[in-house]
């Protein structure tokens, strides 16, 4: 039998509040492997380790039952402690007793009770416990980030600067991201191309990183440390090594009028083309919907013109795999489709427009050069009407019930940076709430209502109705002066939710990574591990993990860096040792476990056997436990119970049930 | 100590919550005070596919009055497909519980998050009041040897 210690933390008042832990302690003596048993303020403290540590050696313990907060915040914290006093450190158990009891119940019988109950599962899985080893596995000191906007790159410089090699897979043509197609950047009005672009020259630069643009994920194996994954490098027709990048194919190609992706669908590209002027890499790619050549066979025309010889329309898709120890999420984000907002008309008026296309229109290399003109008729507009909160903060399933927290400050950057180049165009803002927080932000809002005099009014507006003339009339409310606004104007413009990148979903998919119900990709810990997810070697940078501004992306991308770093410079890593063990002599080899293993970790051997005095060699299940991750599927698979996991066996679980329903 | 009081009914309910997803969303509802009646005992597991179907059998076998397994939604297992496996082998076991005379209510399978705790919680009293309204499972306990 164990000699079990068992520890009642109070956690301050957390948990003593409404458990009687002096009670715990005294129920909890009685119980027959219990030895020692005693209750302290802080379990997790210095003192608290200490006092472990002495009631080991003093009173011989072979198991530990600590009776505190949730294993997922100190498990660690125990176990170390345990190893200090020479136990071997998988003989520690917590009873959850703050999160799962003394937090969500009031009533402190009650809650009383129910910790008398977890600590006795507890005690009963510890009895069963045996002490256990993990291995040990290699780290590839490589990583990958996928999605280069500035997110992805920022980690990548990073990562590279330390002196670890990285590869970007970016999906679109070109490096950049979100940030390339901004025309200002919020709070100091910086030109976004001007400070991006040297970035993402830097990175392509940079002997460390190497970028793998239209690409995209297909394949994710291995685990922390030694992940393989296959990068699909779709076929752009043109070769990247011979490419000059002069532009004539662009130039001459005949196929003109498709939406170009970049200026969001508000001007037009050839079939074979680059995103955007500084483009990297500076190589085109060919649409092949819109090229001639692929439609019609004839045409051929960009292949006469290139001097370097590099379009070559035979080029095929490439599946590139490579070893990465540590992964970098950077997916980014997009605007939600208006599809169900038709209230404000914007499949209905050319002249209704979102933030982001505004973007592009104010910039000098977007669909109207930069000069500020209705789409409609290119007319210049004398009044703008900007409506915030479109699809954020939203309490029906149309929009996010999230805020987007971008919006009030680029809407302020746009209704600023309007007023400042046409003095005669009125800019009025309907806002629910105006929300700054940030550094030089709320002065930045207060300049563009003082200084700037854009008219702000709190309220929502009702509908945008398309008028005959080509006017917008605007139905809104003003909460303050509490009447109905009619308010006609030429351009209104819809400061649209964000949302992540609708492809997160497949690569979270791949990479097991949990995802919340808006898409963003879940952290370990919301405060205190906000960029790794709880997938051990996969770490979040930028929007894909929630709503960030620009410095805060960069911040987080440091970050994300910097926990990638602190795995890559590691040489080896301690696997899980609660790994599936088979027992020979009641496997028969059925196969069953191989075929439900994720990680294919299970192998069959002929092994030889003593089977009560019968010796014979059997096929049997070997398990490798430096592939097996733990799951259990195979034990519940396995017809003759021979799979078992080690640290939650089959007879562990069925104590703590016992000891429940006891 | 005694689970019954006041004369009131106090089931005795068993709940399996995968580590990675369901653990959490308890842990969650935990820190953001989303109370559930604390008839609701969780046992961690590495996976929901960890879970024996025995287990639940088992749990009924000692005299618990609901068994709930929680892991994380499709598509999202940390183990890629464990879920599917204990998904399958749950829609194996509400036959089996026909079969017993078990109220296919008292079992039930839910996918909670670890962003989910106002799920977590709301399945949590859901369940325990649905539990609370089958009365005290009494079915194993009559199938036992008397001695």
């Amino acid at each position: 039998m164990q000699r079990i210690g068992l520890f009642v933390c109070h956690c301050g008042s957390n948990i003593a509040a409404t458990v009687d832990v002096k009670k715990v302690t005294e129920i909890m003596a009685m119980e027959p492997s219990v030895v020692h048993s005693e209750d302290y303020q802080y379990m997790c403290s210095e003192a608290g380790q200490e006092k472990i540590i002495q009631a080991v050696k003093e009173k011989n313990l072979t198991g530990l039952v600590i009776c505190s907060c949730s294993p997922r915040m100190h498990e660690a914290t125990f176990r170390k402690a345990a190893q200090k006093a020479g136990l071997n450190p998988y003989m520690v158990e917590i009873a959850n007793i703050r999160e799962h009891c003394s937090w969500i119940h009031k009533d402190i019988e009650e809650a009383t009770e129910k910790a008398v109950i977890l600590a006795r599962a507890a005690v009963a899985k510890v009895n069963l416990n045996t002490p256990l080893k993990p291995g040990e596995s290699l780290v590839t000191k490589r990583a990958l980030v996928i999605g280069g906007g500035i997110a992805g790159i920022q980690t990548a410089l990073d990562i590279a600067d330390a002196g670890y090699e990285v590869d970007i897979v970016e999906k679109t043509p070109s490096i950049g991201g979100r940030m390339s197609q901004l025309d200002k950047t919020f709070p100091t009005l910086d030109c976004s191309a001007c400070i991006l672009t040297p970035k993402m020259v830097e990175a392509s630069a940079h002997e460390k990183i190497n970028i793998y643009t239209y690409s995209e994920v297909e394949k994710v194996s291995g685990f922390v440390g030694d992940f393989t994954v296959d990068i699909r490098k779709k076929a752009r027709y043109v070769d990247m090594n011979k490419c000059t990048g002069c532009g004539a194919c662009m130039e001459k190609c005949p196929s003109k009028k498709n939406l170009s992706e970049f200026n969001r669908g508000l001007g037009n590209r050839p079939a074979i083309y680059t995103p955007f002027a500084q483009a990297i890499p500076n190589v085109p790619v060919i649409d092949t919907e819109a090229c001639i050549k692929f439609k019609t066979g004839k045409c051929g025309l960009c292949s006469k013109i290139c001097a370097a010889g590099a379009v070559d329309y035979e080029q095929k898709d490439e599946i590139i795999s490579q070893k990465y120890g540590a992964i970098v999420v950077a997916t980014g984000f997009d605007t939600i489709n208006l599809d169900k907002y038709d209230e404000y008309a914007y499949s209905q008026s050319k002249d209704v427009i979102t933030s982001l296309e505004l973007e592009r229109v104010m910039n000098a290399a977007g669909p109207t050069k930069g000069h500020l003109e209705r789409l409609s008729d290119g007319k210049h507009p004398k009044e703008i009407v900007f409506i915030q909160c479109v699809g954020s903060r939203c309490s029906d399933d149309r929009g996010k019930p999230y805020c987007s927290k971008i919006c009030c400050m680029y809407t302020a950057k746009h209704a600023m940076l309007i007023r400042d180049k046409y003095p005669d165009v009125n800019v009025t803002v309907f806002y629910i709430d105006v929300r700054t927080p940030g550094k030089n932000f709320d002065e930045f809002y207060r300049r563009a209502v003082e200084q700037y005099g854009v008219n702000y009014i709190k309220g929502q507006v009702g509908k945008v109705i398309p008028q005959p003339d080509g006017k917008l009339l605007v139905q809104g409310s003003d909460l303050l002066d509490n009447k109905q606004i009619l308010k006609e104007a030429d351009m209104v413009v819809l400061a649209t939710a964000i949302e992540p990148n609708p492809d997160v979903r497949k690569i979270a998919t791949m990479l097991t990574a949990s995802i919340d119900t808006n898409n963003f990709l879940t952290e370990a810990h919301a405060k205190l591990r906000p960029v790794e997810s709880p997938t051990a070697g996969i770490f979040l940078s930028g929007v894909c993990q929630g709503p960030k501004d620009i410095p805060e992306t960069v911040a987080q991308a440091g970050a994300a860096a910097v926990k990638a770093i602190g795995l890559l410079a590691k040489d080896k890593l301690m696997t899980n040792p609660c790994t599936a063990q088979s027992d020979i002599l009641l496997c028969n080899g059925c196969s069953a476990c191989a075929n439900v293993c994720p990680y294919g970790a299970i192998s069959y051997e002929d092994k030889e056997v003593n089977d009560h005095g019968i010796r014979e060699t059997r096929r049997v299940a070997v398990v490798n436990s430096a592939l097996c991750q733990g799951c259990g599927a195979c034990t519940v698979t396995c017809p003759s119970g021979a799979m078992d996991l080690l640290g939650f066996s089959n007879r562990q679980l069925i104590s703590e049930v016992d000891a429940i329903c006891l | 100590m005694s689970i019954e009081r006041n004369d009131q009914f106090r089931p005795k309910i068993v709940a399996f919550c995968c580590n990675w997803c369901s653990y959490a969303g308890a842990d969650l509802a935990g820190s953001s005070r989303l109370s559930y009646p604390a008839d609701v005992k969780i046992i961690r597991v590495p996976c929901s596919c960890r879970v024996n179907p025995m287990f639940i059998l088992r749990a009924f076998e000692k005299g618990a009055d609901g068994v709930i397994l929680c892991g994380c939604h499709p598509g999202d297992c940390h183990y890629s497909t464990g879920n599917y496996y204990a998904r399958r082998r749950m829609t194996l076991l509400f036959s089996m519980l026909d079969y017993l005379g078990i109220e296919r209510d008292r079992v039930r399978v839910e996918w909670v998050s670890a962003a989910e705790g106002v799920k977590f919680s709301t399945t949590m009293n859901e369940f325990v009041d649905s539990v609370k309204a089958l009365g005290k499972n009494v079915r194993l306990g009559d199938l036992r040897c008397k001695n």
